[in-house]
């Protein structure tokens, strides 16, 4: 029998159940408007028989069901030894003194519960409690690592066994690690960092990641260049595709420069944007020849493809294509790095890579957002906001704001252009993540899709329909999301919901409504035609 | 036994003094990590108000960065005293978490002048100098409301920790215990203060021979058993999650404020030099078995190379 949102405890986590809990689709928060909601969908016996889907409704991390008990045994010793690994400052100097005061200083005042997206859309399951992971995690390193006196008593008891272990796996993708919780805590705990170190333990240590961050992500961008399996000429050879259509198009006649040395710029795009979007690839290439600026794009392996899936999962991966990317900066001389619409690409190559990158490889980088609000508000091109007069409102990406307080510009760009711009709340900082966040977006197996409707982007299309609540109805509207993962998200929601039929919700980047307000283009540049 | 009430006091003292010194330079002796800032980062100066940054600015490399100490003391002070996260993020348990901090805080207050009074007294000032009066009439008002704060705040996280189903299961016999030697201490230093020493003339006089190492008999029982459980609780509180006090410098100015980029900076770059070059024994595929043992040699490679590639 599965936990219900209030009965779930500590160690029910060790029991031996079918699954810990199950979150009743009657206790979902309640949107605005009429949005059906089926039970859950059944995880595919195959999966079941395969891998340890013992958490929930849904089976994220693929960890191998053990069959023998040697098999469960070796199943805890690895996850010990990954989790001793983590708090020694050799194999994890990058986060150890973060985590080591998660673990230390936690008053466990539950504070972080009501700022979580994920916890208050579940209605209130105690599974989602930022603090319910952290805490097991916690127990268990008191106990087995720190192996610290009276430990039950101190930080109560843990049942460790496999359980316990593979649970404690699959719950480290029941967050988004936005770190809103960790925004609200009064002592600077961080229970989404948990989050993301014991995927650490999992991928780096155990060898078990989900397939669409590891092998067919990072692995696979390292191998050919890009998670999308374009390599540098199959991306260099669609782009010139696009260039054509949109040329053609737009009436604007433009070329995508790649490979250009001494170029002043090196502007690097999720390369799932030329697949999935190729609007915004085409926006940026119009945008940046129209202002006259010296840049390129890279064909170099993982320098076209700004996704960074490490950041999610796994240290090592994420330096490998860190170093990568600023090596085919430095190949081609270029003043600085400039990332595109791609939230978690901004942090981890601006920020995170900050202090992995060698001397050398430390070129400048950059959000595009300032360079864009520098050519818009200085009118370096001819723009006609009267061509933007739908209701627009803007998603703030985590990693863009929360996680690097890139917050003004993108709404002086789109209060220049927008007339009926209208902000959700709460924003900026405080914003809620879209659902997709810490690579969710590009997962779509078992039951996973479900789980990114009804749970995680639940709180993001609750303030979209807020944000229109004076316009509801198939009236055009847009929202601008400046980030490829964010999309993903948005428009699995959007399609699964029919709210381009019903709510008249088109969503995309900023970089669009800059081109479809610019007078040397065509009108019509978005367009709210089913594709 | 007032010679064992006096030791206990030294004791506490030096593991108090001990334990607080060896937590921060273990965390400043910690290697580099890598940047995890959050946002509002409190001393980015105008852009503090809404929650932005220097990377908000093209070329911010270039740019001046200030550094408002001020943005900082603005959210710390308030955080610090009137617990404003508690306040906006978690008001029920505000009600109970204020009064006890408070409360500690006019204890430590209340400690305080009672040793600048002592030592104002050994160096000569008089009783009845302004300044003394003047310390003398804070400290009676910073005593029994810090004690008062202090139980009833103490009391109030008991009871939710015993009875808050949101609290209960992540609550274990040491948040008890700790509430519990609260309440007990800070009780004993009510009914001392109620029964014994209304002007804390006694207490003075004690921390005057604790300071001269005059180590006179105390006089009264329940003074001394006051000072014990104050020592108690002095050398258990940084040994405990409580050195969050302390702690919580880092936690906010080190890591959730810590946005400092290096721009070719000499240190910086030494930093990151010692920390690639630690060993790594991280047992997944894509990461050991390559023969690479150090993070610079890992970062570099790439598992996904054909042989060829390997071998080179």
């Amino acid at each position: 029998m599965s936990k219900t949102k209030d009965s779930l405890k500590i160690n029910d986590v060790s029991k031996d159940t079918e699954k810990l809990a199950s979150v009743d689709p009657e206790d979902l928060m309640p949107l605005p408007g009429e949005f059906e909601e089926g039970p859950w969908g059944e995880i595919p016996a195959e999966t079941r028989e395969k891998y340890a889907c013992i958490l929930d409704d849904t089976c994220i991390l693929p960890i191998p069901l053990p069959k023998t008990k040697a098999e469960e045994d070796d199943l805890v010793r690895k996850f010990l030894s990954g989790m001793e690994k983590l708090f020694s400052k050799e194999n994890n100097w990058t986060f150890e003194p973060m985590l080591e005061t998660s673990m230390e200083h936690c008053a466990k005042c539950n504070t972080c519960a009501e700022a979580c997206h994920l916890y208050e859309a579940s209605g209130r399951h105690d599974m989602y409690r930022p603090l319910y992971r952290s805490e097991i995690f916690r127990r268990i390193y008191k106990k087995y690592i720190k192996k610290e006196s009276l430990s039950d008593w101190r930080n109560g008891p843990i049942d460790l066994n496999w359980r316990t272990v593979a649970r404690l796996g699959e719950l480290a993708y029941r967050c988004n690690i936005c770190r809103r919780c960790a925004q609200t805590c009064p002592i600077g705990v961080d229970n989404a960092l948990i989050a993301r170190e014991i995927r650490k333990i999992f991928s780096q240590e155990m060898g078990i990641a989900t397939p669409e961050l590891h092998d067919k992500g990072s692995m696979l961008q390292l191998k050919v260049g890009s998670s999308t399996s374009m390599n540098g000429l199959v991306a260099k050879d669609n782009v010139q595709f696009i260039d054509e259509e949109f040329s053609e198009e737009t009436g604007y006649e433009f070329s995508t420069p790649w490979d250009v040395e001494g170029a002043d710029i090196l502007l690097i795009h999720n390369a799932g944007e030329i697949l999935a979007w190729p609007e915004n690839i085409a926006a940026f290439s119009i945008i940046f020849q129209a202002a006259g600026l010296s840049y390129t794009l890279s064909s170099d392996l993982a320098a076209y493809d700004s996704i960074n899936y490490g950041v999610f999962y796994d240290d090592v991966q994420f330096a490998r294509t860190a170093i990568l990317q600023a090596q085919a900066a430095k190949k081609l001389g270029v003043k600085k790095i400039i990332l595109g619409e791609c939230g978690h690409a901004h942090k981890a190559l601006t920020v995170i890579a900050d202090r992995v990158l060698p001397p050398g490889l430390q070129i400048p980088r950059e959000s595009y957002l300032p360079t864009l609000r520098d050519i818009v508000l200085k009118d370096k091109i001819k723009l006609d906001p009267t061509r933007n007069n739908f209701p627009v409102t803007l998603h703030d990406p985590c990693n863009l704001t929360r996680l690097m307080g890139i917050i003004k510009p993108q709404r002086d760009i789109i209060k220049k252009i927008c007339p009926q711009f209208r902000e959700m709340h709460p924003h900026g900082p405080f914003n809620y993540c879209c659902g997709g966040g810490s690579g969710y977006a590009i997962m779509s197996r078992n039951t996973i899709p479900e789980w990114r409707a009804k749970i995680s982007g639940r709180k993001k299309l609750e303030q979209i329909c807020n944000a229109f609540s004076e316009c509801r109805g198939p009236e055009e509207k847009y929202v601008a999301a400046p980030c490829s993962n964010c999309k993903g998200q948005l428009r699995d929601m959007f399609e699964r919901y029919g709210l381009l039929e019903k709510e008249g919700l088109k969503y995309g980047g900023l970089v669009e409504l800059v081109v479809n307000a610019m007078v040397d283009v065509k009108p019509g540049f978005i367009s709210w035609e089913e594709e | 036994m007032s010679i064992f009430v006096y030791l206990t006091i030294y004791a506490s003292l030096i593991i108090f003094f001990v334990t607080v010194m060896y937590k921060i330079t273990d965390y400043l002796k910690k290697p580099l990590h890598v940047r995890w800032e959050l946002y509002p980062v409190a001393h980015e100066g105008k852009k503090t108000s809404y929650g932005g940054g220097y990377l908000e600015e093209t070329d911010w490399w270039d740019k001046p960065r200030p550094k408002s100490r001020l943005g900082e003391l603005k959210v710390m002070i308030p955080e610090i005293l009137f617990l404003k996260a508690v306040w906006e993020n978690n008001r029920k348990l505000w009600y109970a978490s204020f009064p006890f901090h408070f409360g500690l805080y006019l204890c430590t207050m209340f400690m305080a002048l009672l040793g600048f009074a002592s030592i104002g007294m050994l160096l000569g000032l008089s009783k009845g100098s302004l300044i003394l009066s003047v310390v003398f009439a804070i400290t009676n008002l910073c005593g029994p409301a810090g004690f008062i704060l202090s139980i009833a705040g103490a009391a109030g996280l008991f009871y939710k920790r015993l009875t808050d189903p949101t609290l209960k299961d992540y609550s274990t016999f040491e948040h008890f215990f700790n509430l519990g030697l609260f309440i007990v201490t800070m009780t004993f230093a009510l009914l001392t203060w109620l029964l014994v020493d209304p002007n804390f003339n006694v207490s003075r006089q004690f921390a005057t021979n604790l300071i001269s190492f005059n180590l006179v008999p105390i006089g009264s029982s329940l003074l001394s058993i006051q000072m014990v459980l104050i020592a108690i609780l002095l050398a258990y509180i940084p040994l405990t999650h409580m050195s969050h006090f302390f702690m919580k410098y880092f936690l906010y100015h080190d890591i959730r404020w810590g946005d400092a980029p290096n721009i070719d900076s000499p240190s910086t770059n030494a930093k990151i030099g010692i920390v690639l070059n630690y060993p790594v024994t991280w047992a997944a595929p894509h990461i050991a078995g390559h023969g690479k043992s150090t993070w610079a040699e890992v970062a570099t490679f790439n598992p996904t190379a054909d042989a060829e590639e390997k071998k080179e």
